[in-house]
């Protein structure tokens, strides 16, 4: 699961190339909603954002450090929870707080969930990290299908809905649409600024090579549950945004399901860049609302799985991956045909 | 090269993208799109496939045409989760623009979607077998029509017979854990505990559950009979568990405790036990009527790989879906004035179903006939559900006025008691 570095990346000569690409998806993801109808804007668009969200957070886990928790979906989900508990909705478990103070309160307590994960995976490795974090995904979901007094069992809460923060009804299409676009930029762009920062070059580190790191000094324990929390907070964000698209949270929310899809979006799309989630639940989302449609009722779930496997045995770094395979293969092309008389 | 190439993929995603875009809105004049939304992933999966024959059925029957118009159905699929059930009505409604929307299948689901059709009143809802009572007793949406009943008027009658035919005085319950057996529940007890029976414990468990062991240890001794509200394969792992552990109090069963994954497991669970088991529902596999066995037949007929018999989820679709066709019938495929007409038609129609005539209330819940049924040994050998009385015309307030019904509060996993 280690990923591979980024020396390709680094090894490029400048040129305007990315900067052209990036402004073009940014403007293309800006006017997306003015080409695209509500289904396409909310459950496509929208949903490839905050999936994506607690892709990412996998990805920082796994892919920066390491650690391949399957527990993020149920951080989002403590999050959502919060929300519902400390804010409104139709069940009488509700303290109808202001948003203002229910948002702090929701990702505080997400992130020290987080935290507390962390501090309990972070001494094992590999598959046993998997095992904890899965034991401790489908603890908290079946705890919440069995506690009546804070969680509401079974049926969860309904009727919960984004505040209406400056007069804006958050819940239509174009507004929420952006405020996901806008958060989940801020995560992307902070996660791309992260894996330069001095903790995010230790955590990498400490990926590779724990033992050396130990040596130098480096708290490897401190760094990798900081990781956690870090992580936590993100995918607390997208936490709060599914259960604002939902309008509901319930176990069935957070169960292996679920936990499950938050995993094949991330290696979907690709570990090794903060990008590959969201491409990964670009993917997901499409494969999910419309391979129903490409095949008989009864089969639709074998396209979604056959999709998945066929990406993951082409390309074992997802879609990325196969990307910058085709990246190469390309400019081999080029090189190979360099004095054919065109130019690049 | 290498940026041409870039762009050519770009430029085809992107064509993709608006292709799907576009692809939504295309609808023809003389076509109405009805959406059909089952469990078809999960647990409830071979339900769900019952269920979408019950609605091929109709549709079938009527050859795809309702009052001039074609009919256009589109399949989704849930896996019984509220999240998931919505899901998938998004998508029909709002990407495919089904101007219908028939379903969905269980409990929960069903409230879920009567909070989403308040956001949509452009089309209209058509309940599949969703029975968790508040769906439409309490604070319903406009455009959201049950022509099948709920799980508390499935269980008419069920309460008294327990009492007074077969004299039991006190029962404990075992259900599963959410809205549908809440409730099933209430169903049984209203009767039950008004006829003077006492229910002195309630055991609730997750679906799915194996392990019924500590529930087995605490039934007490001195009760006459155990009420069980558990799906199929649940009631078998239950009572075997029981009768491993000695229990031999007689059973009640909810709508769907006695199916055919209880009747297959009859000679471990033994005949002697089973036989003179009581339940109630909304079909009755063994009635003896014309209609139902012209059902029956045709059910067989279309579908040699489905079940022996109609499931109640592939009757209650049918008859969702003959509600739907029998509606646009009335007004001639009119679906125009934000479908006003046609639910009006809905809300007047008086409905001949196999199981008898079916009316809607004011809040557009069905009052229908529902069977009382005995388990007996019939002349081969084998169980069958005998039925014992059908219970013309049952309400959602089970005969009392909603005023009074009202008082009694929401269905959970408190109310009602009576200790």
């Amino acid at each position: 699961m280690v990923a591979v570095s980024d020396k390709l990346d680094e090894k490029k000569a400048w040129s305007p190339w990315p900067l052209t690409r990036n402004g073009g998806i940014l403007l293309l993801l800006i006017l997306y909603p003015f080409i695209a109808s509500p289904f396409w804007i909310v459950q496509v668009g929208a949903q490839t954002f905050f999936l994506g969200l607690v892709a990412l957070s996998l990805m920082l886990l796994a892919g920066l450090g390491g650690m391949v928790s399957l527990a993020q979906l149920t951080i989002a989900g403590v999050a959502g929870y919060m929300w519902a508990i400390f804010g409104e909705s139709t069940a009488p478990i509700s303290l109808h707080l202001p948003w203002y103070l229910v948002l702090p309160i929701a990702l505080a307590i997400a992130v020290i969930f987080a935290t507390l994960i962390g501090a309990i995976s972070v001494r094992t490795e590999g598959i046993y990290t998997i095992m904890i974090t899965l034991a401790i995904g489908v603890g908290f979901a079946n705890f919440a299908n069995q506690n009546y007094a804070i969680l509401n069992g079974f049926n969860g809460f309904a009727g919960l809905s984004p505040p209406p923060i400056f007069g804006v009804d958050w819940r239509e299409p174009m507004p929420f649409y952006y405020l996901a676009l806008g958060i989940a930029g801020l995560a992307y762009f902070g996660v791309v600024y992260f894996r330069r920062s001095t903790f995010g070059l230790s955590l990498q580190a400490i990926r590779d090579n724990p033992r050396r790191m130990e040596t130098l000094g480096f708290h490897v324990a401190l760094h990798r549950i900081l990781a956690y929390a870090l992580a936590g907070f993100i995918a607390a964000l997208g936490g709060i945004f599914i259960v604002w698209f939902n309008g509901r949270i319930s176990p069935g929310s957070i169960g292996l399901g679920p936990m499950i899809d938050i995993l094949v979006i991330a290696v979907l799309g690709g570990l090794r860049h903060p990008i590959g989630p969201f491409i990964g639940a670009l993917v997901f989302v499409l494969l999910d609302n419309f391979a129903i449609d490409l095949i008989d009722r009864e089969r639709f779930n074998t396209v979604i799985g056959a999709a998945f496997l066929l990406v993951v045995l082409v390309s074992p770094d997802g879609l990325l991956g196969l990307w910058d395979r085709l990246k190469r293969a390309l400019a081999k092309g080029r090189d190979e045909s360099g004095n054919d008389g065109f130019q690049p | 090269m290498i940026t041409l190439s870039r762009r050519i993929l770009l430029a085809g995603a992107a064509a993709t993208l608006s292709l799907g875009v576009a692809g939504g809105t295309a609808a023809a004049e003389d076509t109405i799109k009805i959406g059909v939304l089952a469990t078809l992933e999960g647990a409830f999966t071979v339900l769900g496939e019952d269920s979408m024959r019950g609605a091929d059925l109709a549709f079938e029957q009527a050859g795809y045409m309702a009052g001039g118009k074609k009919l256009e159905i589109i399949k989704g699929s849930s896996d019984a989760s509220p999240d998931s059930a919505l899901k998938a009505a998004r998508k029909l409604v709002e990407d495919d623009k089904v101007d219908i929307l028939l379903g969905p299948l269980s409990g929960s689901e069903g409230l879920a979607m009567r909070d989403y059709a308040k956001t949509q009143p452009q089309v209209t809802f058509i309940n599949g077998t969703s029975a968790a009572q508040d769906t439409t007793l309490r604070d319903p949406a406009p455009n959201f029509f049950r022509f099948s009943t709920d799980g508390v008027q499935w269980q008419a009658g069920l309460g008294t017979y327990a009492y007074e035919n077969k004299g039991y005085k006190s029962a404990v319950v075992i259900a599963e854990d959410y809205s549908f057996p809440y409730s099933q529940v209430q169903g049984f007890m209203l009767e039950f505990c008004k006829m003077g029976g006492t229910v002195p414990e309630k055991f609730w468990v997750p679906i799915g559950n194996k392990d019924y062991s500590t529930i087995v240890a605490s039934i007490p001794d001195d009760v006459d009979a155990i009420y069980v509200a558990l799906g199929g394969a649940d009631a078998v792992n239950f009572l075997s568990q029981y009768q491993q552990a000695g229990g031999d109090k007689p059973m009640i069963g909810g709508s769907i405790t006695v199916d055919q994954s209880v009747m297959g497991s009859q000679a471990r669970l033994g005949k002697d036990y089973l036989a003179g088991t009581p339940s109630a529902g909304p079909i009755a596999d063994a009635w003896d009527n014309a209609d139902w066995k012209a059902f029956v037949a045709a059910y067989q007929k279309q579908f040699p790989d489905g079940f022996p018999s109609p499931s109640l989820f592939a009757h209650g679709y049918y008859i969702g879906a003959e509600a739907i066709i029998a509606g646009l019938n009335e007004v001639g495929g009119n679906l125009s004035g934000g479908q006003a007409e046609f639910r009006d038609a809905l809300m007047n129609l008086k409905l001949k179903t196999p199981t008898g005539m079916v009316s809607l209330d004011e809040n557009r819940q069905a009052v229908a006939d529902i069977f009382l049924t005995e388990l007996r040994e019939g002349a081969d050998g084998n169980l069958y559900n005998e039925v014992i009385k059908v219970i013309p015309q049952v309400n959602q307030t089970m005969g009392e006025p909603r005023e009074e019904f009202l008082k009694l509060g929401p269905v959970s996993r408190t109310n009602p008691e009576c200790p």
